[in-house]
C-alpha cells in the first residue's frame, strides 16, 4: 500500500506482470475509488461546462461520455477527466483525486454568469474499474442489464449484484470494460463479488503500465499547468469551433503558430528502462521522458517523451538512463490496445 | 528467508564467501520491495568495484534500485542466464539469481557485512 493524495493505496496484488497481463489476456479490476466525482445539473449546465471545458458538450448526447480537458485563461492543463451526460442537464465529472479539490475550487469560481447547480459528490462515490478482453462476458450475469448492449462511452443506471450502481463503458487500460459507480457502503461486498468471478485484483502499478501502453496521458506528467493540449497531443478535444470558453484565445495562438515541442512515443532499442526526467537527445534538439516504463506486453522499455516537433515518427534518438545513451525509436501511441480491435468486433 | 551461510549488507545484498571469492545478489526482502525484475545491469568482467560505490542497478517494472558493491575487487563472472531470465532474480535469489562474482582485494573488509540474524533484525524494523 502507498499512501496517494490521501487515499491508501494497493499498487500491487499478486505482482504488476501477472495483473498487467490478466487485464491484457482476461479481465482485472481496480479500485479507482480515490477519482474525484463533480456533479454538475441545472438548464444551462451544458453552457457553463462549454466555458470551463474544452471539448464540445453540445455533443455529447445522453448516456454518454467524453473525454475532456479543464484549462486555465493561458492555455494550461488544470485536469483531465471524464465527462459522462447522466440526463438531459445532468452531468457526472471524474476529476483525478490530486486535484480533485483544486478542481472543485476552480469550477465553482468560473460560474460567472451561468447558474449550475454544483455539488462535490466524491464521498457519494467509489468507483471500480473492471477492465479486459472478457470483462464482459465474466461480469455480465451480476448484471441488472445486458452488457453486450451498452456500448462503448455509454453509461447506464442498474445493478450488480442488487446494488444500485452506475455503469459506464469506459477505462484507463486500452482494454474493453466497464467503469463502476457505487456508494461506499457497498463497495466492498461488489468487490468481493467481482473477484469471485474469477476477475483478478488489480492494482496501481498496473493501471500505470496498461494507460501507458495505451498510451494514454497522466496529469502530472503528460498534462499540467505548464502543458498545453496541443503539445500533448490532445486538439482532438480542444473544440475550437464551439465558440469561446476558458483557454480558447491561448490555444488559437498555440494552434496557429505550432506547437513548439510534441509529445511522441517511444520505443528502446536496447534492454533498459526510460523513466520520467531521463533527457533525451534528438537530431532537432533535447527532449526529455514524461513518463516511462517497461512494458509488459512488448517486453521493452517504452515512455512518452516531449521532443522538438520538427521530429517524426520512426527518427532515432538516444535516452539518457543514469548517464548511459541508449537507443530508442519515436513511434506512433498507442504502444499496445485491444480497444481497435473489440471496436471492428462490435460492429 | 535470509540463509545462514550468507552475509548480508544494508543495501540489501547477500555475499557467499568462498575464500578469495564471493558471489553476490540481492535478498529475498529486496526483489520482494522492487517486484519484478526486468533487468540487470552489470559491470563487466575484469572491472574495478569499489565499496559502497554503485557498480549496476536492477530494473523492476515499477523503479529502478543501485546495487552497490559491498566489497572492493575485480569482477570475476557475472551470471549471463540474466539477461534472458531477469525473474529469476525474484524466483530464486539465493541461487540461480546471483549477479556477480568478485575477487577481494582485502579481505578485512568482510568484517563490515552482517550476519543473518543481524540482517533479518534490520529487515523487521524496516517492516514495521
Amino acid at each position: 500500500m502507498v499512501e496517494f493524495a490521501g487515499w491508501d493505496m494497493p499498487v500491487q496484488y499478486a505482482g504488476l506482470i501477472a495483473e498487467h497481463k490478466a487485464v491484457r489476456e482476461s479481465a482485472g479490476v481496480f479500485d479507482v475509488s480515490h477519482m474525484g466525482e463533480i456533479a454538475i445539473s441545472g438548464t444551462d449546465a451544458a453552457t457553463y461546462l462549454n466555458h470551463v471545458l474544452t471539448n464540445d458538450v453540445a455533443r455529447l448526447r445522453k448516456g454518454r461520455s467524453h473525454y475532456t480537458l479543464i484549462c486555465n485563461e493561458a492555455g494550461g492543463v488544470l485536469d483531465d477527466a471524464m465527462l459522462y451526460r447522466l440526463d438531459e442537464t445532468a452531468y457526472l465529472l471524474v476529476v483525478n483525486a490530486g486535484n480533485a479539490e483544486a478542481g472543485w475550487d476552480w469550477l465553482r469560481a468560473q460560474t460567472g454568469e451561468f447558474s449550475p447547480t454544483l455539488a462535490n459528490v466524491s464521498e457519494r462515490y467509489s468507483l471500480l474499474a473492471v477492465q479486459g478482453p472478457r470483462a464482459e462476458e465474466l461480469l455480465d450475469p451480476a448484471t441488472g442489464l445486458d452488457l453486450a448492449k451498452l456500448r462503448r462511452t455509454r453509461i447506464r443506471p442498474t445493478t450488480v449484484f442488487g446494488h444500485e450502481v452506475l455503469i459506464g463503458r469506459t477505462g484507463y487500460t486500452g482494454e474493453d470494460g466497464v467503469e463502476i459507480f457505487a456508494a461506499p457502503e457497498d463497495t466492498g461486498s461488489i468487490w468481493e463479488g467481482i473477484l469471485a468471478l474469477d476477475i483478478a485484483p488489480a492494482g496501481l502499478g498496473a493501471r500505470n503500465t496498461l494507460r501507458l501502453e495505451a498510451g494514454m496521458a497522466l496529469h502530472g506528467h503528460e498534462l499540467g499547468l505548464d502543458i498545453n493540449p496541443i503539445e500533448a497531443g490532445l486538439t482532438r478535444v480542444v473544440a475550437m469551433e464551439k465558440g469561446p470558453f476558458i483557454g480558447r484565445d491561448s490555444l488559437a495562438k498555440v494552434l496557429e503558430a505550432g506547437p513548439t515541442r510534441r509529445l511522441r512515443g517511444l520505443t528502446l532499442t536496447e534492454r533498459a528502462v526510460p523513466r520520467d526526467g531521463h533527457p533525451v537527445t534528438t537530431t532537432h534538439g533535447p527532449g526529455v521522458i514524461t513518463s516511462g516504463t517497461f512494458s509488459p506486453t512488448l517486453e521493452a522499455g517504452i515512455a512518452m517523451s516531449f521532443v522538438p516537433p520538427e521530429c517524426e515518427i520512426g527518427d532515432a534518438v538516444t535516452v539518457n538512463i543514469r548517464d548511459r545513451d541508449r537507443g530508442a525509436t519515436l513511434v506512433d501511441t498507442p504502444f499496445f490496445s485491444n480497444v481497435t480491435r473489440w471496436r471492428a468486433k462490435s460492429k | 528467508m535470509y540463509p545462514d551461510e550468507l552475509s548480508y549488507t544494508r543495501e540489501h545484498e547477500w555475499i557467499r564467501v568462498d575464500g578469495e571469492e564471493c558471489t553476490i545478489g540481492i535478498t529475498a526482502y529486496a526483489q520482494d520491495e522492487l517486484g519484478d525484475v526486468v533487468y540487470v545491469e552489470l559491470p563487466a568482467v575484469g572491472a574495478a568495484v569499489t565499496r559502497n560505490d554503485p557498480f549496476g542497478a536492477v530494473e523492476s517494472v515499477k523503479a529502478v534500485s543501485d546495487l552497490f558493491a559491498p566489497l572492493t575487487g575485480e569482477v570475476t563472472a557475472l551470471n549471463d542466464e540474466l539477461d534472458a531470465a531477469p525473474e529469476l532474480v525474484n524466483k530464486d535469489p539465493y541461487g540461480a539469481g546471483w549477479m556477480v562474482k568478485i575477487r577481494l582485494n582485502d579481505t578485512d573488509e568482510l568484517a563490515a557485512l552482517m550476519d543473518a540474524a543481524a540482517y533479518e533484525g534490520l529487515v523487521n524494523e524496516l517492516r514495521s
